[in-house]
Formats: C-alpha cells, structure tokens, sequence
C-alpha cells in the first residue's frame, strides 16, 4: 500500500509541475502553428509571473492578479508580432531579446518596489488562487484505489489546473474544427495561399501571437499565486523552452502536447522523489539526467528515431507581399 | 515603389541606422531608470565613468569584451553560412570543460604558454563537439538547428553541472568546482598593455585571451572573404539551392561551419575560465552566448563590427556593474534589461527606421 501512496503523491505533483508546462507549450502551439516561432515563452511567462504576484499582493484579488498576468504577457506577444509580423525581424531575435528583458525586469522592478531582492512579499488567502475540492472529495478518501486518486489527485487542485486541462480541448477544437483554426494552420504551411485567398496573414498571424499571449499569462500566474506564494527571481527556471520542447515532441498537436507535457512534468516530480535515493541495481540515479532527459528525448525524436516531427512550413520566415 | 527595395548607401545602413536603434534602445532603459526613480542622465554617466574612467574599469570592459568578441565570432560564422547557432552558450560552456582539463593535467608541469595551445585546441575541440549533434541533425535529417542548439544548451549545462558536482569537485569540498589552477594553467594578465596608455590594471581580469580573440577575428575575416571554404559557406548562406547547383556539398558545409562555429564558442572559456578565476566553476558563460547574438548582429557579421559591438557590451556590462554599487536601487540585472532592448532594437526591429530614413534620404537627395 506504501508504493500505491507513494504514486499517488507522485502523480499529484506530476500535475503540478504539468500545467504551467502545457498552458505554455499550448501557446507555442498557437503561434508555431501560425508561422511565428516563439522562444520567448519563458520570458512571457516570467513577466506574466511578476505582474500576477505585484496585482494579487497589492489588490489581494488572484482574479486581478490573473487579468494583470495575461495583459503583460499580451503586451510582450504584440511588441513580439510587431517586432517579427509588422517589422518582419527575425523571430527568434525578438524572442531572445524579449526573454532577456523579462528577466532583468522582473528582478530590477521588483527590487526597486520591493527591496527583497527581486521576491515580491508572500501572498495569502484571496491573493491566491486556493484548492478546489471536488463534491463527494472526502467521502470518496476510503474507497481502495479510486478513492485516494479521485481525492488526492483529481480533486485538491486550483481553477487554474483545470482550465489548463480544459485549454486542450478547446485548442484542439478552435485549430481542427473553426474557420480560425483552418485559417491559422494555413498561414503557418502556405501564406501565399491565405493571402491570395483575400484574408490578411498580418491579422491572423497577430491573433495567433496574441492567443499564445493569453495562455502564457495564464501559465505565470499560475507559477507565481496557484504553485507558490509569490513572485521569485528567475521563477521560469526554463520552463519555457521544456514546453517548447513538449511542443516538439508532440509533433505541433495539441492532445500529444498534453501528454508530451505530462510525461515532462512526471520526469521532473521523478526527479524531485528520487534526490538521494537509491534504485536497486542501478544505485542512484544523477537528477541532472532527469532534468537533461526531455530536451534528450526531444533531440532523438528530432533525429528521426520516433516517427518525425514536421515544423509548419513556412515557421520562422516573415511574410511578405511584394517581391 | 515600396521603401523596402531602395537602396541606401552604406554610411546610413553601417552606421546611421545602428546608432538610431541603439539610441532607441538607451532611451527606452531611461525611461526604466526613470521609473524606479533614479536620473538616467546620472546613471549613464556613472556607467561611463566606471567602464571607461580608470584602467582597472577599462581592463573589466575589454575583459568582458573578449568574452562576446568569440561568441559573437561563433554566431557570425554560422549566420554566413545561413545558420542561426544559438548553441554558444551550451558549447562555451563545454569548451570550458576542454581548457579545463589541459590546464589540470598540465599546471603542474610546463609554464602558462606551453599549456596555452592545449588549452585552447582542448577549448575549441569540446566546443565544436558539442555544436556536432546539431549540425549533422540539420544537415542530414534537416531538424530546426535553433531548435536543437537550445536543447544541447539544456543538455549542456546539466552534464557540467553533473560533471562539477560529481567528478571534478575537489574532494572534501562543498563549492562545485575544480581545484585552482597553478600558474602553469593561467593566463598571464595585459597589465603592460595598460600600462602602455598609462593605466593602471589592478585587480581587473583583463588577460592573453584578448589577444588571442583579436587573431581569431582576423582569421575569422580571411576564412569567411578570402577562402574557398568562406565562399561556399556565403554562398550556401545566401541561397541553398544556388549552392546546391554550383555542386556546393550542403552537408560538409554545414557541419564543418557549425564545427568551427562551435569551436570558436568554445574558446571563450579560456577567457573565464584559464585567465580569472583559475578554475572551471558553474554557469561561468553567464548568457555571453546569448549576447553573442546581439554582438554578431549590431557587428553585422563582420570581425571589426564584432570587436566595437563586443566592447559596447562590455562597457554595459562593467558600467552596470558600477552603477548598482553607487544606486543601490537599481540592481545589476538592469544590464540584462539593457541588453534585451538593445537585442531587441538593433535585432529584432532593425528595419523599424527605415522606412522613414528612405523617405527622408529620398527628399534630400531630390532636392
């Protein structure tokens, strides 16, 4: 029964570490999709991290922490579209650049309102978004099996963790079943064709950059006031670029992005539990190579070993009209 | 006619527009300084001062300088040949490894230059080695080579902090590091090349990599204008399937391009790592790859744009530093910001004034 706690805790923290993952690999989604690479989703997030926690501390509302979180990261795609859409920049400038800017920003604000070295002050109660426990949560506890997975795991967790599972769906909905989606996932293969069709790329290409917006500020503030209780420096730690990755791994689909992303955050909870322990056998096993792995495993799917993966066809290249 | 296609001359496209977007860039992180309620006209001049107003300040920019000089170096050999090597950081940080260990096994017993062509082969074979993945994944199974270059970072620096933690550490200690190295693994500072200007260095790290990054610009310069190799690589860089039907082997250009790029990251660690600090210690790139980008891009690709860019990063970088000692409000990490914006608007909105430089050129020269 011990082993069945231990997966129990394992897959809760599994979840955890998953949503910021998937809400942001969903925004790469959008964007890629689009034709717009996006590796500024960590600064994004960071950004969006910051100004959630300054809202909720000083409003003590995790509603308007949520609202800030996403109008800065919206603010960040629109310099990023204007930069790589209206200007035709590189795009991957505009996301390192864009990255950087966040992570000096965050800390050189935070510090100057708040003088703890880049932390924002803990947040509590309202501030943050708390668990939702689910109908029947306790009375389910002592049922065998179904009951701690129904009560620890599914149940216990905050809005945001089911809006992210919820953002599959719809995404796989809005790209495969709308106009939109049609619309989007043509601009990303052939502009040219969109473009003789009579729809503007420039317009479609910013929604999409926008909609990527919209899911990173999701995915900090979930980072800063859902996970934690405050804004810490560089509190990213790359998760940006391991949704970019899960991104990859999932060939550009947003079901697989999800799995790719579950599988990403199990390896990092993996990681967490094993510091320290010993596998019989194998004896114990260095957390750099959990923390190594899905880049790892991203690079060999690359390779062409796990099926392959296609990048929308005209990623990365600016759109122009003229000749 | 659309502004897009006119042509401009070169005084406007080298310089005019790179000096506008870098105003661009000051002006906006000002406006930053501003906020936190600081006057950025006081911590522009104290940045100065402290870059470029004593030797030791003068000695801590070209230090930092060196540092971007190879990265920049790397990003612009792989961006002719049409491939964007974001994987400096990663492969500097590799190269780190390689010096390191010709200094351990050596320090003991030659003097410093008899242990600085190891060093720096050893620096430059790690680096490339680790540019190698990626550049047979581009070239062979044709995978994003920005994508996998920002894996191999990851991959990276998870495998040296691995390396440092587990193997390199010295024993009983707790600081993931190896052990110092004895002078026979160390560079010998430029003090006298200070000194020539009448400075004085003191304790800035300013060392012989300088010197060596000034040769592998000009070595840079030749490959890439006056080499057969360099001509292939343009040419591949400017249109694949040009190069394709003048029998331009794409798959032994790129890998030799991203081997050379790689190799060329890789010797920024003997600046850190075998001329400061004297051991190899964790995340001693400290985002140089990254600036190295910016560097390569505000040089427009060229060793002598490199060098003024790379030293403009490092005023910023030895600047910033100074001014968080004397505003204690404003926090180092304002370089990152200043360096984001500078990325972003000699970078990614480089063309954002032209249109408006055109119109401006055109009415002038119509009158």
């Amino acid at each position: 029964m011990e082993s069945f706690d231990m997966l129990i805790s394992i897959l809760g923290s599994t979840i955890r570490l998953s949503i910021p993952l998937i809400l942001a690999a969903l925004a790469g989604l959008y964007s890629e999709r689009a034709g717009v690479f996006d590796i500024g989703l960590e600064g994004k997030m960071l950004a969006a991290a910051f100004a959630a926690a300054c809202v909720a501390y000083l409003t003590g509302s995790a509603w308007l922490g949520l609202f800030s979180g996403i109008a800065i990261s919206l603010v960040f795609s629109l310099i990023h579209g204007f930069a790589s859409i209206t200007n035709r920049g590189n795009q991957i400038v505009s996301g390192v650049a864009l990255n950087f800017v966040a992570a000096g920003l965050t800390v050189v604000l935070g510090q100057a309102w708040f003088g703890q070295g880049g932390r924002t002050p803990q947040i509590s109660g309202e501030g943050r978004f708390s668990p939702i426990i689910l109908p029947g949560a306790d009375a389910m506890r002592d049922v065998p099996f179904v009951g701690p997975l129904y009560s620890n795991d599914i149940s216990g967790n905050n809005i945001l963790t089911y809006i992210a599972f919820l953002a599959v769906p719809i995404s796989w909905w809005v790209l495969y079943r709308t106009r939109f989606g049609l619309r989007l996932r043509a601009v990303g293969e052939n502009p040219g064709a969109v473009d003789t069709a009579g729809i503007s790329v420039t317009f479609l290409r910013y929604r999409a950059v926008l909609m990527a917006g919209l899911l990173c500020g999701v995915a900090g503030t979930y980072l800063a006031i859902a996970q934690s209780a405050a804004f810490i420096k560089d509190m990213s730690a790359g998760k940006g670029f391991i949704a970019l990755a899960a991104l990859i791994f999932a060939k550009w689909k947003p079901v697989p992005v999800m799995f790719a992303c579950l599988l990403f955050g199990f390896l990092d909870a993996l990681a967490n539990f094993m510091q320290g322990k010993e596998i019989p056998v194998i004896g114990e096993v260095p957390v750099q190579l959990f923390q190594a792995l899905p880049y790892i495993l991203t690079c060999i799917l690359l390779a062409g070993f796990i099926g392959s993966a296609n990048p929308p066809k005209a990623g990365g290249v600016a759109y122009s009209k003229e000749r | 006619m659309s502004t897009a296609s006119v042509p401009l001359p070169n005084w406007i496209n080298y310089a005019l527009l790179p000096l506008i977007n870098l105003t661009l860039a000051f002006l906006v992180s000002g406006l930053v300084v501003w906020i936190i309620g600081e006057n950025p006209w006081e911590a522009l001049k104290l940045m100065l001062e402290g870059a470029l107003g004593s030797g030791e300040g003068i000695g801590f920019t070209l230090f930092y300088a060196t540092n971007f000089i190879f990265t920049g170096l790397s990003v612009a050999v792989a961006y002719h040949a049409g491939l964007f090597n974001i994987g400096s950081e990663g492969q500097a940080y590799l190269g780190g490894l390689g010096a390191a260990l010709a200094a351990l096994a050596l320090d003991h017993y030659v003097p410093w230059y008899v242990t600085m062509p190891f060093a720096i082969m050893a620096a430059a074979l790690f680096g490339a080695a680790w540019a190698l993945i990626p550049a047979w994944l581009q070239a062979k199974r044709g995978s994003h080579i920005v994508i996998t270059t920002i894996m191999f970072n990851f991959i990276g620096a998870a495998l040296m902090v691995y390396l440092l933690v587990n193997v390199l550490i010295v024993p009983g200690k707790m600081a993931p590091e190896t052990r110092t190295f004895l002078e026979g693994g160390q560079l010998p500072k430029l003090d006298w090349l200070i000194a020539m200007f009448g400075g004085k260095l003191g304790p800035a790290p300013f060392n012989v990599s300088f010197l060596i990054a000034l040769v592998m610009c000009v070595l840079v310069w030749v490959l890439i204008w006056r080499t057969k190799l360099g001509y292939e690589m343009r040419t591949l860089g400017i249109s694949r399937s040009a190069a394709a039907y003048a029998g331009i082997p794409y798959v032994k250009i790129v890998i030799i391009t991203m081997l050379i790029s790689g190799g060329l990251a890789g010797m920024m660690a003997l600046n850190p790592v075998l001329g400061a600090s004297a051991r190899l210690q964790v995340e001693f790139v400290a985002g140089a790859g990254f600036v190295g980008i910016a560097v390569s891009l505000m040089g427009r690709n060229h060793p002598l744009g490199i060098v003024l860019a790379a030293i403009l990063f490092g005023i910023l970088y030895q600047g910033g530093a100074w001014l968080s000692f004397d505003m204690p409000n404003i926090t180092r990490e304002m370089i990152v910001v200043i360096q984001g914006l500078v990325i972003l608007f000699a970078g990614a909105l480089e063309f954002m004034c032209r249109p408006m430089i055109v119109r401006i050129y055109q009415s002038l020269t119509k009158a």
